[in-house]
């Protein structure tokens, strides 16, 4: 199906200067919270910025704010997942793609790794299985 | 996209043992962190925190295919189109192909008996589990049945047939939910809504018109995964997605705040962005959730493009006065005085919503306002 950003637009006359809505710093004092909880060695936090009242221009302004930190990673799992850590350390910014490259789902993660880059627990065994297998093959052979 | 060709083969009365979701994942070779991806955008779906992913994985990987008939009656198929206009093909398609859509007029390849052959065999064999999802709202039973029959059966007569097994009813849509535009005055057609014939079973209504895609997936993929009926509200609609009136997530509202108001729809303060109460705005009246999921996958909703909110998700909202008067407000409480209030720094809030929208008992406390550096010193 073609998506809506396949309509052409064309846009007439100078492009007003984006309002400022004041939605974005809200969520960043949430952010400050939920980083300070993390320090103190409590819980991480995810943040669904899907959820938020954001005007034209709020998500960048929070983006802009958040900026952008060392890591970028890249997940490929029922389409792509794009990390990005912030310029504040623990603060992850995780968009959310289905396999038209279409965004699903907008988080922000208040952790020392964001979850979906751990490996999961049930994939280490099945690993390790994996990897006797294989080394059992390959000693039989030699 | 989903199709909706019967399950079964005929004659076949008794389905086989559904393998649950978890097993058709992995069978479809999902890893497990695209388990944990559909169930992190689950979350956002269903507009539950993202900290309810694990619950949601638990429960996910249990679930099973819950039989669906979907009845169509006086409607203009803008709800269907809705749905078929979901924008996250990860999660909703998998949500359609994992409910089995036994009957859909519209989306069914299957025709005339055979089509009516389907609906009977799913009620049939999945007697008091199945759900039934209605868009359009049908002549009461007083009314003339031939204002609207398919193959030769009246509305009234096909719903209360095919509810009978059922384990839910959800009504999609305005008209389904509070009778919509077939309702209109002078409601030639006798039109009624579902939970004026439904009295025996749990009627869920998502109202809108159209709803929301994401709400219609959402409510159905809370069935799906929890495999019980949502927490409702006063017009039994679920809480999850019309808990908060758009007044009270709208990115305009620090306008409203502060009292500037645009009053045609293009003088500087439309230009500007500033809150559209004067130009009709229903949003401190409405319950849906577009002012955060938005429309057209995320990209904009209706106040965003300058347009009041028309109200399309209350009952009576065809019949409830010019879609560009602004909310009347009861006297004593003028807009100059919310004004005078906002101006003065009391933060009004919803007062203006809380009193227009008289039927509404429990929201009688007055909403309050902080600022960031407010919330800063809370934490
Ligand atoms: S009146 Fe309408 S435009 Fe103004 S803040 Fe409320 S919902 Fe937004
Ligand atoms: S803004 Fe109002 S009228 Fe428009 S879709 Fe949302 S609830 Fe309906």
């Amino acid at each position: 199906m073609a998506s809506i950003g396949d309509i052409p637009v064309k846009v007439e006359g100078e492009p007003a200067a984006p309002a400022e809505y004041g939605n974005a710093l809200p969520v960043l004092s949430q952010v400050r919270h939920a980083l300070a909880q993390l320090t103190q060695g409590g819980e991480p936090t995810q943040i669904d910025l899907g959820a938020m009242p954001f005007g034209p221009g709020d998500e960048d302004r929070l983006m802009a704010l958040l900026g952008q930190g060392e890591v970028t990673a890249s997940v490929d799992a029922l389409g792509r997942t794009r990390i990005q850590e912030t310029a504040y350390s623990g603060v992850w910014v995780v968009e959310y793609l289905n396999t038209d490259d279409q965004r699903v789902a907008l988080h922000l993660e208040i952790d020392t790794v964001p979850r979906l880059l751990r490996s999961q627990p049930e994939d280490l065994s099945d690993a390790l299985a994996a990897l006797n297998t294989l080394l059992a093959a390959s000693l039989d052979q030699a | 996209m989903a199709t909706a060709t019967p399950q079964r083969p005929q004659g076949q009365s008794m389905p086989t043992p559904q393998p649950t979701l978890g097993e058709s994942l992995r069978r479809n070779g999902v890893s497990r962190r695209g388990f944990l991806k559909l169930c992190a955008a689950t979350a956002s779906l269903m507009a539950l925190p993202p900290s309810m992913a694990p619950a949601i994985a638990a429960a996910l990987e249990s679930a099973r295919r819950p039989s669906v008939i979907w009845l169509s009656f006086q409607e203009c198929t803008g709800c269907t189109e809705s749905l078929t206009r979901s924008f996250s093909p990860t999660v909703e398609n998998l949500i359609l192909d994992t409910i089995s859509l036994d009957y859909h007029h519209t989306l069914q390849a299957a025709a005339g008996d055979a089509a009516e052959h389907a609906r009977e065999e799913a009620m049939h064999a999945n007697a008091g589990q199945y759900l039934v999802v209605v868009d359009g709202s049908l002549p009461g039973p007083r009314a003339n049945p031939g204002y609207s029959t398919i193959a030769g059966i009246s509305n009234y007569d096909m719903l209360m047939e095919t509810v009978a097994d059922a384990a839910a009813v959800i009504a999609v849509g305005s008209c389904a939910a509070f009778g919509g535009l077939p309702k209109a005055d002078p409601n030639p057609s006798g039109a009624v809504a579902v939970q004026d014939l439904v009295k025996d079973k749990p009627v869920i209504n998502v109202s809108g018109c159209p709803p929301l895609p994401m709400v219609i997936t959402g409510v159905l993929a809370q069935y799906l995964t929890f495999g019980k009926l949502p927490e409702l509200d006063e017009y039994n609609r679920p809480l999850a997605f019309f808990g908060q009136s758009i007044h009270d997530r709208c990115y305009r509202r620090p306008f409203y705040d502060k009292g500037l108001f645009a009053e045609t729809f293009d003088d500087e303060g439309a230009k500007k962005g500033w809150c559209l109460y004067r130009l009709g705005c229903k949003g401190p009246m409405t319950y849906n959730a577009c002012a955060t999921m938005k429309w057209n996958g995320g990209v904009s909703w209706p106040v965003e493009a300058g347009a009041p909110c028309l109200g399309c998700s209350e009952p009576d909202f065809w019949d409830a006065g010019g879609f560009y008067d602004a909310l009347s407000v009861p006297p004593g409480n003028s807009g100059d005085m919310l004004l005078a209030a906002g101006a003065a720094g009391v933060a009004v809030g919803a007062g203006a919503g809380l009193l227009a929208r008289s039927k509404t008992k429990s929201a009688a406390k007055q909403h309050q306002t902080v600022t960031a550096a407010e919330l800063e010193q809370k934490l």
